[in-house]
């Protein structure tokens, strides 16, 4: 298999068109993994990564029904590209990319394709690229992937139609979101908003709204419930009536609160309260990181609480927020972790509304309704203000208190105030737009035809050749630059570390240090600095004991690269086939004893390579005399002797202080002393298990986690003595 | 800054009128103040148009990002956007039969000014 090249995808570029336009949904049902049936599932991939569990599961990878969204914000959308990638084997198949900061207040569309900073610049060129890379991707997984960004700011017309051309599947647009949070003029926000959802809509692009910046802007999240109930109305009505269809309008909900809050308690009647109001509506379920820590750990544990919620209520689609983001701009391999736990969880769920529901009564229904009652109460007020631009200027939006109480801290903005105030024009009678998807008053009529884009043969909606696509603008600031920055390490021998950037050098470290936390920061710090690590950093720090012991994460770069020409890997072990297995045995017959060794009680990992039932090696007629677990070494060599057998196998799981290795030796020590060493193969296993260091203890050979019986078989086979 | 001014929760007095409603009854009164809100949102969009509404109409008939900056930027300085930007551009094209294109960046170079008052 190949890795993506980057100059191939930019190669005639300025006649690539999207294979397909518009958002496509998992094709869902109940489907056969394996042994299981699974209810809430979608259609298997052509390849993928399976979860690492799914190795005792034949690497079966049940896909849930929900599309899966991943964020990717690297700023580079080359390197963005390669991560959509890896998202795409793990089963995202909604691949979002971040705009840079500021994009929203520029008045235009960008070209090129400049650097970015926690997102990238929105262009023609990085999204026709990232879109043709993501058609060549969705053939490798076998499913269709959906595309996404932002169609927002004082530019979300122009943006829409580019959308709407280079095949954009999936888009935000909410007028709110420029109003309340980036501060755009309210009047022109809502006059453009019509515009870029009628546009979008002509290209069937999936809209999710902004909602959910009011839980993470609001003092206290779960008090702006009510609130959110509203703005999500605000909006579907408004798309709805620029000539949005409903099926392709999707809510972004998140469940307001996380742990230690009470969580479900919470987040749950809100969830019921949004989802009975807006049956109509898609869902598009939003992880919280309004309450998100530096801790991934804590962080994917209110994730799998989000994604109960999705379970027990609905969401079509499920996004992701990396489990780094409350640390840094979100790194490779988080994108994977993030995706990798809604698949699991998911799929760990399938059908949970076939065995439990959720009560009509008591505190999830009064709760509930008081919601909703809540909402309905903020709607009267916004019109007895005198609608939705002089509730805004009270400052009703965003305000910490449960509505109807009121802490006076909303966002208020001015209705002539704000960036492009004073930029809309009232249409004429003749006003004209002589193209497709246009919202509102326009006077073709005045020059006889039926449709407005007849008077110019089409726009660049039907005729995607009008289309004038710009390459760069920019000779300092492009892909080529970089591109050859990095070139060294594109197609050649030399691999160096990366997080986000290829060859950005950076790693992480983990380090638990026996002292406070202040102390353990600055000495993890000095560590890094040792290890010789440039740009050291502490990106998350725990209390394990206030005085027994810290936990510090680091990041830091490495200057060096390996050279994998120079690189000595073992060599794979080439298995025999099942028949010349059963061949040998048959030929001449095989006796073994097996045992776990030392003061150990697992028994899961032998019995799988010797029992039939698990393919073990029984299967090829080999005979066995299983000893049990905690068997002494001497035990062990001594039966073996007894029994005269060809081998023994022994399973060693515990590896505290190398004592695996210990036995190991002992076991070829014991054999030798009694003489029988060179007539007896010594097998060891365990799942912390290095085949190198095991054999210079003496063992004939040795097996670490993943191995099945046809490889001990080979081993016994080749080995024979 | 905001002009509301603080406010104890006060909800139990207020839910007075809804309390009784069923739930079928509490999702209609929610969609009709949900319309009630937007519709002069939605009358608002219809009649007014903006610099990004017009060169969004440019880019359709076939400009570059580039280009259709600088004809709206003329279009607003001849006080014309009232009429739609892509419609100037239109009959300059269709009045003197040549190409959209050429219509539009001979605009940007201050041509056909004369015929655009006459007209408009």
């Amino acid at each position: 298999m190949k890795k993506l090249d980057i100059r191939e995808i930019l190669s005639n570029l300025e006649n690539y068109r999207p294979k397909r336009k518009g958002w496509t949904w998992r094709e869902k049902g109940s489907f056969e993994y394996g042994p299981f049936t699974y209810q809430d599932a979608s259609k298997p991939m052509k390849n993928s990564i399976a979860l690492p569990g799914a190795r005792n599961l034949n690497d079966i990878d049940p896909q849930p029904d929900s599309v899966i969204t991943t964020e990717i914000a690297s700023g580079r959308f080359e390197d963005d590209i390669r991560r959509m990638r890896m998202a795409a084997w793990h089963g995202a198949d909604h691949l979002m990319v971040i705009r840079t900061a500021g994009q929203s207040h520029f008045d235009g569309l960008l070209e090129g394709t400049p650097q970015g900073i926690g997102g990238i610049p929105v262009t023609r060129k990085q999204v026709r690229a990232q879109r043709k890379a993501l058609d060549m991707i969705e053939e490798e997984v076998g499913r269709p992937l959906n595309y996404h960004s932002y169609v927002s700011g004082v530019a979300g017309p122009e943006i829409a139609v580019m959308f709407a051309e280079e095949g954009v599947n999936g888009a935000h647009q909410d007028p709110q979101y420029n109003v309340l949070y980036r501060n755009i003029n309210m009047i022109r926000s809502f006059v453009d908003a019509a515009e870029s959802k009628k546009i979008m809509a002509s290209a069937n692009i999936l809209q999710i709204d902004g909602a959910h910046n009011a839980n993470a802007t609001a003092r206290d999240a779960w008090k702006v419930m009510p609130e959110l109930l509203v703005q999500h109305a605000i909006n579907s009505v408004f798309s709805e009536r620029s000539g949005m269809n409903k099926e392709d309008i999707a809510l972004s909900t998140v469940p307001p609160a996380a742990p230690p809050a009470p969580d479900l308690k919470l987040n749950l009647p809100y969830a019921v309260a949004l989802r009975e109001f807006f049956s109509d509506y898609k869902m598009r379920a939003q992880m919280n990181t309004k309450y998100m820590d530096s801790s991934t750990r804590e962080a994917t544990v209110t994730h799998v609480l989000n994604l109960l919620i999705s379970k027990l209520t609905s969401a079509d689609i499920q996004s992701t927020i990396t489990p780094d983001e409350g640390r840094n701009v979100p790194w490779h391999m988080y994108n994977i972790e993030a995706t990798d736990t809604a698949k699991q969880a998911m799929i760990g769920m399938d059908d949970i509304l076939s065995m439990v529901e959720l009560k009509d009564s008591g505190y999830l229904y009064e709760t509930k309704r008081e919601i909703q009652e809540r909402a309905i109460l903020f709607m009267e007020e916004v019109l007895e203000y005198g609608g939705y631009f002089e509730a805004v200027e009270a400052g009703m939006f965003v305000d910490s208190g449960e509505y109807p109480e009121r802490n006076a801290d909303g966002i208020a903005r001015e209705i002539d105030g704000g960036l492009s105030s004073g930029s809309v024009y009232e249409r004429d009678e003749d006003y004209l737009a002589p193209v497709s998807a246009h919202f509102g008053y326009n006077n073709f009529a005045q020059y006889g035809v039926d449709n407005p884009s007849d008077l110019i043969d089409g726009c660049t909606l039907e005729k995607p050749e009008k289309i004038v696509f710009i390459d760069e603008l920019d000779e300092s600031d492009n892909v080529y630059l970089r591109l050859d920055e990095t070139k060294k390490y594109r197609n050649s021998n030399l691999l160096k570390p990366e997080v986000e950037w290829l060859a950005d050098g950076t790693v992480q470290v983990d380090i638990t240090l026996p002292t406070d936390i202040r102390t353990a920061e600055y000495a993890a710090i000095e560590i890094g600095k040792i290890m010789n690590l440039s740009e050291v950093e502490v990106i998350h720090k725990e209390v394990l004991h206030p005085v027994e012991g810290s936990r510090i994460q680091l990041k830091g770069k490495v200057d060096f690269d390996i050279d994998i020409s120079k690189l000595v890997i073992p060599k794979k072990i080439p298995v025999l086939s099942e028949d010349e297995i059963r061949d040998a045995i048959k030929k001449k017959s095989m006796t073994i004893v097996a045992a776990t060794v030392g003061e150990d009680e697992h028994s899961v990992g032998l019995r799988e390579i010797i029992d039939i039932k698990h393919g073990g090696i029984e299967k090829y007629g080999i005979d066995i005399h299983y000893l049990g677990t905690s068997c002494s070494i001497e035990k062990l060599i001594d039966a073996a002797i007894e029994l005269d057998v060809e081998a023994v196998l022994m399973s060693t799981i515990i590896s505290h202080d190398d004592i695996h290795y210990r036995t190991m030796k002992k076991a070829h020590d014991y054999a030798t002393e009694k003489g029988v060493r060179d007539k007896i193969q010594i097998i060891a296993g365990g799942t912390q298990v290095s085949r190198d260091l095991a054999l210079e203890t003496g063992v004939d050979d040795a097996f670490g986690r993943g191995t099945k019986g046809l490889h001990v078989a080979t081993s016994l086979i080749k080995n024979r003595k | 800054m905001s002009k509301v001014v603080r406010r104890e929760d006060d909800f139990l007095n207020r839910r007075n009128e809804l309390k009784n409603l069923s739930d079928k009854e509490l999702k209609e009164r929610f969609w009709k103040l949900a319309n009630k809100i937007v519709d002069p949102l939605v009358d608002l969009a219809k009649n007014n148009t903006s610099p990004s509404i017009e060169r969004s109409v440019l880019l359709r008939m076939g400009f570059s990002s580039i280009e259709i900056k600088q004809i709206v930027d003329k279009v607003i300085d001849l006080d014309l956007m009232k009429k739609g930007a892509g419609h100037v551009v239109y009959f300059i094209s269709s009045k003197l039969g040549i190409p959209i294109r050429q219509a539009g960046m001979e605009l940007v170079e201050g041509k056909h000014i004369d015929l655009l008052k006459e007209k408009f």
